[in-house]
């Protein structure tokens, strides 16, 4: 089995109220220096077999048409990556 | 003549009830059309209601949007079907590439529960053709994600074509408080749209909700429902 892992992230123009939210949440913690939070979403996927260039395209189209919404958000496929 | 229009049961709908209630009460043939359904049973036209359909995994509507029925339904709208996606529905249509743009989770992250006025900026689409344009309404909104997004191109271009269908102009009932004119964020006010043919409208309120003041703020919501069964009547 190989993973290939999708990250799939707000566009950076798209407001983030949740990592806003963390933000806000880390000031009060007291934890200074950051100054940006963005909050995504991971995809650990267990392929059959290995990660052929016919099964890293499927997953890319799953990736574009399932995994993310393009209006609003970009992803990345790593194989191997956990 | 009778007109029949369909509400489709998603797992996790939750207002097809009062949706499958507006249509009878517009005086139309309710009909209930399941997700699997591989028909749409000969409906005039489709409202997809709202709720939590598959529990809002992974984006609202990403995953009811490959459901069977979904595929016949975009087809059909594809050749005129009348539909009205509300709330959940909305976020179907986006998902579905029916509507432009998407509703993603509101500015300030509340659950926003409100009676709230809406102004009705297209009284020409397949339901909304009862109302007088411009008029100012009150419609319940109640959403988490409902903060419609798109890019600037995008709003500009619905903006130009006059298919930004619903405006919010503040809430009106005494009891909701802070009175916001737009209640999450939504980029230019928008809460609703249609595409260029006008048969798909998509709404974040719930007309559904407003048919009677017994149990909702107004009547309101009431002429969604009269306007596609006249629109039908007239085709």
């Amino acid at each position: 089995m190989t993973r290939v892992v999708v990250d799939v992230m707000l566009k950076p123009e798209i407001l983030d109220p949740q990592g806003q939210a963390i933000l806000g949440a880390l000031g009060r913690l007291g934890r200074s220096g950051v100054a940006s939070v963005r909050q995504g979403k991971h995809f650990e996927i267990e392929l059959d077999g290995e990660a052929d260039p016919a099964a890293l395209a499927q997953v890319e189209e799953l990736a574009a048409n399932f995994l993310s919404n393009p209006v609003i958000e970009d992803f990345i496929v790593t194989v191997g990556a956990s | 003549m009778t007109v029949s229009v369909g509400v489709v049961t998603f797992p996790g709908s939750l207002d097809d009830r009062d949706a499958l209630r507006a249509i009878a009460a517009a005086g139309a043939e309710p009909i209930s059309l399941w997700h699997k359904d591989p028909s749409l049973h000969g409906v005039d036209a489709v409202v997809l209601p709202g709720g939590f359909s598959y529990g809002d995994y992974l984006r609202c509507g990403a995953i009811a949007r490959f459901s069977p029925v979904m595929d016949l339904i975009i087809a059909g709208a594809r050749d005129g079907l009348p539909v009205l996606g509300i709330c959940n529905g909305f976020q179907v249509l986006c998902e579905a590439h029916l509507l432009p743009g998407a509703l993603m989770r509101n500015a300030r992250l509340h659950f926003t529960c409100v009676d709230q006025a809406l102004s009705i900026e297209n009284a020409e689409t397949a339901w909304t053709n009862g109302y007088a344009q411009g008029s100012r309404v009150v419609i319940p909104i109640k959403n988490g994600e409902g903060r419609f997004v798109a890019s600037s191109s995008t709003l500009d271009q619905l903006e130009a074509e006059g298919r930004v269908v619903a405006r919010y102009v503040g809430a009106s009932a005494p009891h909701t408080s802070p009175a916001r004119a737009n209640p999450n964020g939504s980029m230019r006010d928008i809460a609703g749209i249609t595409n260029e043919r006008g048969n798909v409208v998509g709404l974040m309120p719930h007309p559904e909700h407003a048919i009677d003041p017994l149990t909702g703020p107004s009547s309101d919501g009431l002429t969604f429902f009269t306007s596609i069964v006249k629109a039908l009547i007239a085709a």
